[in-house]
């Protein structure tokens, strides 16, 4: 009973599909940005499986970015989330049209 | 032996929390649900001998990222409930299944090609954050600067967007909106004048 480097693969494979399903079925902006986190995290397991099953520290240094990345992500969003909640009342997707075209 | 015991609990565990995220109505369940499994991730990244980058998980996702969230959810009336339309699950469920094969693909196919070599090997000797510390800042010192002034841009916009009258924006008003708006903003000001 040996865990491999395929294991966490599988692992993330798994974990990043559960955060697709997120993505496609939410209609709620708030609860998309959770499944995005998701996809983040799925990610970064590989990144690190990668670099400890081959000795490579670039891998955690692609996860830190990855983390930074994310980080940066949740306060720009929230804040337009806000900007638009303030103004229309409301965090559904599908209304978030302005242009008629 | 205990690192497959400690890996099947926790990817049990984060599977888990993850699916109550992605598939409950309350934004606070799948708040708390996805705090959680982000903790559960950081043992992986503890049982892969990533130790500095579990703590960062630790500390940067349920410390920072979960606090916003939480701060965020104050806006929101997140007890009335959207109705998430199911158009067709079953597209929905191919597309899944299919980018997450493309995405395991991606990660296999170096593992398929022979031998690879460390650009910056694993140093034994040292501890995980002294080698991540000597890498960070000799061979992704540029990287880390841009990051560092991205994460600036990105508070200087949170702080920009949640700040008080953004809730008015000139291109979604009309034209008399925005006069009487401007006017209002005059009288106010020659009133302060006078005092």
């Amino acid at each position: 009973m040996e865990i491999t480097l395929a294991h966490y693969l599988v692992l993330s494979g798994v974990l990043f599909s559960i955060g697709l399903i997120g993505v496609m079925r939410r209609k709620n902006l708030l609860m998309l940005f959770f499944a995005t986190e998701i996809l983040l995290n799925a990610t970064n397991i590989g990144f690190a499986a990668i670099a400890h099953y081959h000795g490579d520290l670039t891998g955690q240094m692609f996860a830190f970015f990855v983390i930074a990345i994310a980080a940066s992500e949740v306060a720009v969003g929230l804040g337009l989330l806000i900007v638009w909640y303030k103004r229309t009342g409301k965090i559904d997707l599908d209304i978030m049209t302005s242009m008629r075209g | 032996m205990f690192e497959a015991i400690a890996f099947y609990l926790f990817a049990a565990l984060t599977i888990a929390m993850f699916t109550i995220t992605v598939m409950t109505s309350q934004a606070l369940y799948a708040l708390t649900a996805m705090a959680a499994g982000m903790i559960f991730i950081s043992a992986f990244f503890f049982i892969l001998g990533a130790d500095f980058l579990g703590v960062i998980q630790i500390i940067v996702y349920t410390g920072a990222v979960m606090a916003l969230y939480a701060f965020g959810m104050m806006f929101f009336d997140t007890t009335r409930t959207i109705v998430e339309k199911r158009e067709n699950p079953r597209t929905i469920f191919i597309l899944g299944v299919l980018a997450a094969t493309l995405v395991v693909f991606i990660f296999v196919s170096p593992i398929i090609s022979t031998h690879i070599e460390a650009y910056y090997p694993i140093n034994a000797a040292m501890g995980n954050s002294e080698t991540i510390g000597l890498v960070l800042f000799t061979k992704f010192l540029v990287p880390f600067e841009v990051a560092a002034v991205m994460l600036l841009v990105a508070m200087i916009a949170g702080i920009v967007l949640a700040g008080k009258k953004m809730d008015k924006s000139l291109t979604l008003m009309a034209e008399e909106e925005i006069a009487l708006m401007s006017a209002t903003q005059a009288k106010s000001e020659t009133e302060e004048g006078a005092h």
